[in-house]
């Protein structure tokens, strides 16, 4: 199945703004963060298909996963 | 007389009777340093009439690059105090209440209630987590803001929100602002976002940020208001 991964803020060093990927069923979110180095703790918001989102949902062919490292300064 | 004259540039987007409404508002900003400086600084010019400005620290030389109150002569001089007089320079007609404090669970409730507004100016996710808790259980609306070096986001949490749950899932207490910093440009287009919000809640009065985020990526200019669906 097919997913795309949109990066944000500093998630997108190394790694760009946008990738679409081939993977197999079953893939969760969680699979994905993994695939691309990111802790956990370093998701913030998490959007599938722009719904609030969760790392253990399996995902489904054509789900656009957002991806926001926390921002807390002031 | 002077009052209206101090709003004539005011009057085409805020009406007379909104205008009073505005003096009459109390809105608490938690937090004097980047954000907080420029929230205080535009809550007072449009005509907020009661302002409570909460920080517990002391300027340092490393907010000279960011803080609008910050300069040579205040550095070691309490935000709050130093917010309060700056205020009173410009507009002696507001009261501007400087509180020597840092909130935390225990003084939130004492530090918050009696105010219209609370405008978060804090520099770390677990203090707002405490704050927009507060707010729900002392029904007050909470004007969020946050920023790290180029990015920043914005949104209003209306009591019975659950808005903060979905901006940070982990357990994180800072974010992406220790790696980055913060330059001056952030703060000030976050506070004015801020401070529009607070004014429209005010005099009930255009589309507020409920129930979704305003994005802001100054890096690659990217900005939209994300909508925060279950």
């Amino acid at each position: 199945m097919i997913i795309t991964v949109k990066f944000f803020a500093t998630l997108r060093d190394g790694r760009g703004k946008v990738q679409v990927l081939e993977v197999e069923e079953p893939t969760r979110t969680r699979d994905i963060i993994n695939r691309f180095d990111i802790l956990e703790e370093d998701v913030a918001i998490l959007l599938i298909n722009g719904r609030d989102g969760d790392l253990d949902r399996p995902l489904k062919d054509q789900d656009v996963l957002s991806i926001f490292p926390p921002v807390g300064g002031g | 007389m002077a009052t209206m004259h101090r709003y004539d540039r005011n009057k085409n987007c805020i009406s007379a009777v909104e205008q009073e409404g505005l003096a009459q508002a109390r809105v608490c900003v938690i937090g004097c340093g980047g954000l907080g400086g420029y929230n205080i600084e535009m809550l007072a010019r449009v005509g907020i009439g009661h302002i409570s400005a909460i920080d517990g620290d002391v300027f340092d030389v490393s907010n000279l690059n960011r803080q609008l109150y910050s300069d040579m002569d205040v550095i070691g001089q309490g935000k709050a105090d130093v917010a309060a007089r700056r205020v009173h320079a410009f507009n002696p007609d507001i009261t501007i209440t400087p509180i020597k404090a840092f909130v935390s669970e225990e003084n939130a409730k004492e530090l918050l209630e009696n105010h219209d507004i609370i405008v978060d100016s804090l520099d770390n996710i677990e203090t707002r987590k405490t704050v927009a808790k507060l707010c729900q259980q002392l029904n007050i609306p909470f004007v969020y803001g946050a920023i790290a070096g180029w990015y920043g986001q914005v949104s209003t949490i209306m009591p019975g929100d659950q808005t903060l749950e979905k901006l940070y899932r982990s357990k994180v207490k800072s974010g992406a602002e220790k790696k980055l910093g913060n330059p001056s440009f952030t703060p000030a287009l976050i506070a004015s976002m801020q401070v529009a919000e607070v004014v429209k809640i005010l005099t009930q009065k255009g589309d507020i940020l409920q129930n979704k985020v305003l994005f802001i990526d100054t890096l690659d200019h990217e900005y939209w208001v994300q909508p925060l669906l279950e």
